[in-house]
């Protein structure tokens, strides 16, 4: 199992700050990204917005970045702190 | 836990960070220290105030990771950053870096960069609110363009 967690207005737009999601058929970040965005018409323009940033195990990756059982994976829109 | 970072709720002294930075501290003949304050405006509309979220964990994973990749750049000393995450007022404090040298070039050089790194790597976002409700802030290309050039 994969715990994906969403964060700031991500967050909102989904009502969801976090779901559990079976690793079946997801070798990476893209493939996860797909079968989040396969929920709805919403979700699908959440997740097909590219500048959405997304990170595993609390390190910035790309959509190429593979992912396996146990590991967390962030969405969020990009930073705005400081 | 890593002394170098603290993500709070509460606000921070400027003297007091200072105070630490100097304390038993012959060696480094420099600090430099940025303050990031609530702004009253932000694109033409009056701010009241904002809401600042983080990512627990990764965003003291990230700051130590700016923080490690600039002691390989620089000869520094110490270094603290302070982010306050919740509910801030106008003039509030949100960020405060903290970083001494032997001389002032190391310190004034690592802190513009952990400022930079922080803006675009580390996982806070803010929320303002405005007369027209509450909306979250957009990211600044501007921010990406300071970073790329390090």
């Amino acid at each position: 199992m994969i715990k994906v967690v969403f964060f700031a207005a991500l967050r909102e737009q989904l009502d969801c700050s976090e779901l559990t999601v079976s690793c079946e058929n997801i070798t990476t970040i893209a493939d996860l990204k797909l079968q989040l965005a396969s929920k709805n018409e919403q979700w699908q323009t959440l997740f097909g917005n590219t500048s959405l940033l997304s990170a595993v195990n609390h390190e910035l990756v790309d959509n190429e970045q593979v992912i396996t059982s146990g590991d967390e994976v962030a969405f969020f829109p990009p930073v705005t702190g400081g | 836990m890593n002394q170098e970072i603290s993500i709070q709720t509460a606000d921070f002294s400027l003297a007091d960070e200072v105070a630490l930075l100097e304390q038993d501290n012959a060696i480094d003949g420099a600090i430099v220290t940025f303050t990031g304050r609530v702004r009253n405006h932000n694109n033409g509309m009056d701010v009241s105030g904002l809401t600042l979220e983080h990512y627990p964990g990764m965003t003291e994973k990230s700051l130590s990771k700016i923080i490690n990749t600039a002691k390989t750049r620089w000869n520094i000393g110490r270094v603290k950053v302070i982010h306050r995450i919740g509910e801030l007022d106008i003039g509030e404090q949100i960020v405060f870096v903290g970083v001494t040298s032997k001389h002032r070039h190391d310190a004034f050089a690592a802190n513009e960069f952990i400022m930079d790194f922080l803006k675009v790597q580390a996982p806070f976002w803010k929320k303002e609110r405005t007369e027209q409700g509450e909306a979250w802030l957009d990211a600044k290309t501007t921010d990406d363009a300071k970073a790329q050039k390090w």
